[in-house]
C-alpha cells in the first residue's frame, strides 16, 4: 500500500479536545496577562509579532509600491527614508528575533525536555511585557513623525545630523534587547536544569541545540548593542564625544560595537529556524536526521563563529586591510557549519518516506532558499566583490533570501508543524499546501529580480533609480503582492481552523518528540506525571513499538 | 479507552512534603536553587558584556590619547575616589554577613546587614554626587560647557597638577572623550547601584517580616551576587580612571 501523507487523525465523530487543558484552565483577561504558563506566554507572543509582521509587511508594500516607478512618486524621498527605516526596524526587532524562539521555542521547549515550564515563568511574562513596551514605542515613533536613521543608526547621521525620533527608536532597541536577553537566559537555564530524567544532552531534539546556540548569542551579543545604543542617546543629548570625531571619538567604534551584536543577531534569528527544519526533515521522512552529533555542533559552531565576523560589514569603512583579510576568511569559515546542516538534511531525505505535508513544503522552501542566501553571503565576503555588491540590491535580496526565504519559511514551517498541538485542531491541508507554493513563487519573483539589479549596480535606500532598471523594478513589486496574499492566506484560515479545523489528536504526524505523545492542546503542568527519556531522538521505532503496546493493552 | 495515553512512562510519582516556596514547576528544591542561581551568574555575564563595550572603547582611546587621559585623570580627586573604594568594599563584606546571616537564620543580624549595606551605598553615591558637582564646577562635563582651561593651563597651585605640562591644544580637547568615557562609565555603574540600593531597601522591609531567615535564601544570594558584580566594576573602574599615572 503506499499512501502518499502520514497524517494519522482520531475518528472525527467521536473524537473531542481535551476537556482539560492550559486553554480552558482558566478564564478571563487577567489569567492571561498575569500568566507564568510558557504556552499561555507563547501565544501571547504570537499574537502580538503577528501584528508587527503585518506593520511591518505594510511598510515592505509601500516600499515596493514606491520603487515600481523611477521616479520618486508615492511619497516625498524623506518619507520613504523613513518607511524603510522603520520596516527593518519592526521586521529584525519585533519579528525576526523572537519570532521563532519566543512563539514555537517557548511553546515547545519546555515539553521537548520534559519540562513542566521554562526555569522562570516570571522572567518570561517580564520579558513578553518588554517586548509590549518596546512595540509600543516603535509605533509611538511612527505615529510621531518616524525615524529615518536606517536600522543600523549609523553614527553620526543618528547623533548630529537628523531631527527624527532617533531617542525613542533607540529605547525600543533597548528594552525589546532585554526582552530578547531574558528569552535567551531563560532558555540556557532551563536547557541545563530542568531536563527530564535521561534526556541527555545528546538525547535532544535538534530543536533544542539550535536554541541553545541561539540563545547563547542573546545573552552575550544583545548588551554590547544595549550599550552602543546608550552612548549614541548620551551623545545626542548631552554631546559626550565618544563617536564624535570633532571631539577625537571614532565612528568606526559605534560600527565595531553596533555589529559585534548585530552580526551575530542574524544568527539569533536564523538558529531557531534551523532547529524548526530539523525536525520537519525527520517527521516527514521518517528518518532519524543524518549525522545528529553534527547537525548539534554546527549550531554551537555558528555561535561561536558568528561572534568573529562581524567587520565585513565594514569592509568599505575604512578598516584596516589586513583585518579585512582575516575577517574575510572567517566569514567563508561560517559557510561550513551551514553547509553541514544543509547536507544533512538533504541526507536525511534520501531513502526516507517522503511525504510532503504543508510543514514539508515550507522546508524544502526554506533548504533552497537559504542554499542561495547563504551561499550569496561568500560572494559579499570576498572582500573584492564586497567592494562592488555592497550597498547595492545584491545585499538585499541577500539577507532577505536568508532571512525571509529562511527564516520566515521555517516559522511557517514550524506553525503549521506545531498548529495541532498548540490548538489541537489540523489547519486545512490543500489550502495551506497552496499557500506554501505561493508563497515560494512569490518569494523568488520579489527578490531574485534583486540580485540581477544589485550586480547592474542599483543601490539600496533611494526612492529613485535610472529608467533602466525599472523591467526588473516591477517583476519585484508584482512578487512582493504574491507573496502579500502568501501571507495573508495562512492567517485566514489558520483563524479559520481554531473553530473548524478536524480534531487533531495527540501525534497527528506520528512524530516522535515528547511533546507529541501528550494531550493537544496540553495541560497547562504539560505532563501529568514526570517523563523518562529512555530512547534517542527521533526514534521511529521505539514510537511504533509504544504504539503496538498501546494497542494491545487496549485491545 | 484512554483520553491521555501517556506513552511516555513516568517516574514513580511520590507526593513528598515540599516548602511553601518550592515552586510547582520544579521537581526538589535543590533544583529550584540550582536554576536561580545559574540565571544569575548568566545575568552578570550579560552585564560583564554591557560593561565591556565601554571597557573596549576606554582601551582604544586611551591608548590614542594617553597624555589626555592622564592629565584628565589629574583633575580627579584620589581621596574622594579611595574613599569610595573602601565603602564599596566594606558594603560587599556586609552583604557577605547578609548572606551568611540569612543562610544562618539570624533575623536580627540580617537585617542590620543589610542596614549597614544600605548605608555603605548610599554613602557611596553621596561622594559621587560631590565629585560629579565639582566636573560640573571645573567646566569638565562633556557638551557645551566643556573647557580646556585646566588642560591648556594647568593649575600651578595645585599639588596634583602642578608639575603637568600644558598639552597643546590638540591633545587637550581630547580630554572630553576621557570625561565622557568617565562619565559613561561611571554613571552607567551609578545607575546599577541605584537600582542595587532600591532592591535593598525591598529586602530589609522582607527581611524584617522574616522572610528570608525560613530557610528560603535564594534571593539573598543572588542580590549578593550582583551586589558583589558591581563592587566589582568599580575595583576596575577606580585604576583605570583615577590612578592612569600613579604606577
Amino acid at each position: 500500500m503506499s499512501s502518499s501523507t502520514i497524517i494519522s487523525l482520531p475518528d472525527q465523530s467521536t473524537a473531542r479536545i481535551p476537556k482539560v487543558n492550559f486553554l480552558t484552565k482558566e478564564n478571563g483577561l487577567l489569567s492571561w496577562l498575569l500568566t507564568g504558563d510558557h504556552k499561555r506566554i507563547a501565544i501571547l507572543y504570537l499574537i502580538s509579532i503577528t501584528f508587527f509582521f503585518f506593520i511591518g509587511g505594510a511598510l515592505a508594500g509601500l516600499i515596493r509600491l514606491e520603487l515600481l516607478t523611477p521616479q520618486a512618486d508615492l511619497m516625498a524621498t524623506d518619507t520613504y527614508n523613513k518607511v524603510f527605516t522603520m520596516h527593518g526596524v519592526v521586521m529584525i526587532f519585533l519579528f525576526l528575533v523572537p519570532s521563532v524562539p519566543a512563539t514555537i521555542g517557548n511553546f515547545v521547549l519546555p515539553i521537548m525536555l520534559g519540562a513542566k515550564d521554562l526555569a522562570l515563568p516570571k522572567i518570561n511574562l517580564l520579558s513578553w511585557y518588554l517586548y509590549v513596551v518596546g512595540g509600543i514605542l516603535v509605533l509611538y515613533t511612527m505615529i510621531s513623525g518616524g525615524v529615518d536613521t536606517g536600522w543600523t543608526f549609523t553614527v553620526p547621521l543618528s547623533t548630529h545630523y537628523l531631527n527624527t525620533n532617533v531617542l525613542s527608536t533607540g529605547l525600543a532597541v533597548f528594552v525589546a534587547g532585554f526582552s530578547s536577553i531574558f528569552t535567551g537566559l531563560n532558555f540556557i537555564v532551563t536547557i541545563h536544569k530542568m531536563r527530564a530524567p535521561g534526556m541527555t544532552w545528546f538525547r535532544m531534539p535538534l530543536f533544542i541545540w539550535s536554541h541553545y546556540a541561539a540563545s547563547i548569542l542573546m545573552v552575550l551579543g544583545t548588551p554590547v548593542l544595549a550599550i552602543a545604543i546608550v552612548l549614541v542617546a548620551l551623545e545626542r543629548t548631552i554631546g559626550i564625544g565618544v563617536f564624535d570625531p570633532a571631539k577625537g571619538g571614532d565612528p568606526l567604534l559605534f560600527q565595531h560595537l553596533f555589529w559585534f551584536y548585530s552580526h551575530p543577531a542574524v544568527y539569533i534569528m536564523i538558529l531557531p529556524g534551523m532547529g524548526v527544519i530539523s525536525e520537519v526533515v525527520s517527521t516527514f521522512s521518517r528518518k532519524r536526521v543524518f549525522g545528529y552529533t553534527a547537525v548539534a555542533f554546527s549550531s554551537v559552531a555558528i555561535a561561536v563563529f558568528g561572534f568573529f565576523v562581524w567587520e565585513h560589514h565594514m569592509f568599505i569603512m575604512g578598516v584596516s586591510n589586513y583585518s579585512t583579510l582575516v575577517f574575510s576568511l572567517l566569514t567563508m569559515l561560517v559557510a561550513v557549519p551551514s553547509a553541514i546542516k544543509i547536507f544533512n538534511w538533504t541526507f536525511t531525505l534520501y531513502k526516507g518516506s517522503i511525504t510532503f505535508e504543508t510543514p514539508m513544503l515550507y522546508a524544502f522552501g526554506f533548504m533552497g532558499l537559504f542554499t542561495i542566501g547563504g551561499l550569496t553571503g561568500v560572494f559579499l565576503g570576498t572582500t573584492g566583490t564586497d567592494i562592488h555588491l555592497t550597498e547595492t540590491y545584491f545585499i538585499v535580496a541577500h539577507f532577505h533570501f536568508v532571512m525571509v526565504g529562511g527564516m520566515l519559511m521555517a516559522f511557517l514551517a514550524g506553525i503549521h508543524f506545531w498548529w495541532p498541538k498548540i490548538t489541537g485542531r489540523m489547519y486545512p491541508e490543500k489550502i495551506s499546501q497552496l499557500a506554501a507554493v505561493v508563497t515560494f513563487i512569490g518569494f523568488n519573483f520579489t527578490f531574485f529580480p534583486q540580485f540581477i539589479l544589485g550586480t547592474l549596480g542599483m543601490p539600496r535606500r533611494y526612492a529613485a533609480y535610472p529608467p533602466e532598471f525599472q523591467i526588473l523594478n516591477v517583476f519585484s513589486t508584482a512578487g512582493a503582492s504574491i507573496l502579500g496574499v502568501g501571507y495573508l492566506l495562512p492567517i485566514l484560515y489558520l483563524t479559520w481552523s481554531l473553530k473548524y479545523g478536524e480534531i487533531a489528536g495527540n501525534n497527528p504526524w506520528q512524530a516522535t518528540g515528547l511533546e507529541w505523545q501528550i494531550q493537544s492542546p496540553p495541560l497547562t503542568e504539560n505532563f501529568p506525571v514526570t517523563p523518562i527519556m529512555d530512547h534517542e531522538a527521533y526514534d521511529y521505532e521505539w514510537l511504533e513499538r509504544q504504539q503496538q503496546k498501546e494497542v494491545a493493552s487496549v485491545g | 479507552m484512554s483520553d491521555s495515553p501517556a506513552i511516555v512512562h513516568g517516574a514513580a510519582e511520590a507526593h513528598h512534603e515540599h516548602p511553601a516556596w518550592q515552586r510547582h514547576h520544579f521537581e526538589s528544591v535543590d533544583q529550584q536553587a540550582d536554576a536561580a542561581g545559574f540565571a544569575m551568574w548568566l545575568f552578570l555575564l550579560t552585564e560583564i558584556m554591557f560593561f565591556g563595550g565601554l571597557f573596549t572603547a576606554y582601551l582604544i582611546y586611551r591608548n590614542w590619547y594617553y597624555p589626555a587621559f592622564v592629565a584628565g585623570s589629574h583633575q580627579l580627586s584620589i581621596p574622594l575616589g579611595g574613599a569610595n573604594t573602601l565603602l564599596l568594599i566594606t558594603s560587599s563584606f556586609t552583604m557577605a554577613m547578609g548572606v551568611w546571616c540569612a543562610e544562618t537564620r539570624r533575623k536580627g543580624g540580617l537585617v542590620l546587614c543589610l542596614v549597614l549595606t544600605f548605608i555603605l551605598g548610599a554613602g557611596f553615591l553621596g561622594i559621587k554626587t560631590i565629585e560629579y558637582g565639582e566636573k560640573i564646577e571645573k567646566h569638565h562635563v562633556p557638551g557645551f560647557h566643556f573647557s580646556l582651561d585646566s588642560f591648556t593651563h594647568p593649575d600651578k597651585t595645585n599639588p596634583v597638577t602642578r608639575n603637568d605640562q600644558p598639552l597643546a591644544v590638540d591633545m587637550a580637547r581630547h580630554t572630553e572623550v576621557y570625561f565622557s568615557l568617565y562619565f559613561a562609565m561611571t554613571g552607567m555603574h551609578a545607575l546599577h547601584m541605584i537600582i542595587g540600593i532600591g532592591i535593598l531597601a525591598f529586602m530589609i522591609f522582607r527581611a524584617q517580616a522574616g522572610a528570608y531567615t525560613t530557610g528560603h535564601v535564594t534571593f539573598v544570594e543572588n542580590f549578593g551576587l550582583y551586589w558583589h558584580f558591581v563592587d566589582i566594576v568599580w575595583i576596575f573602574l577606580f585604576p583605570l580612571l583615577y590612578l592612569i599615572s600613579r604606577h
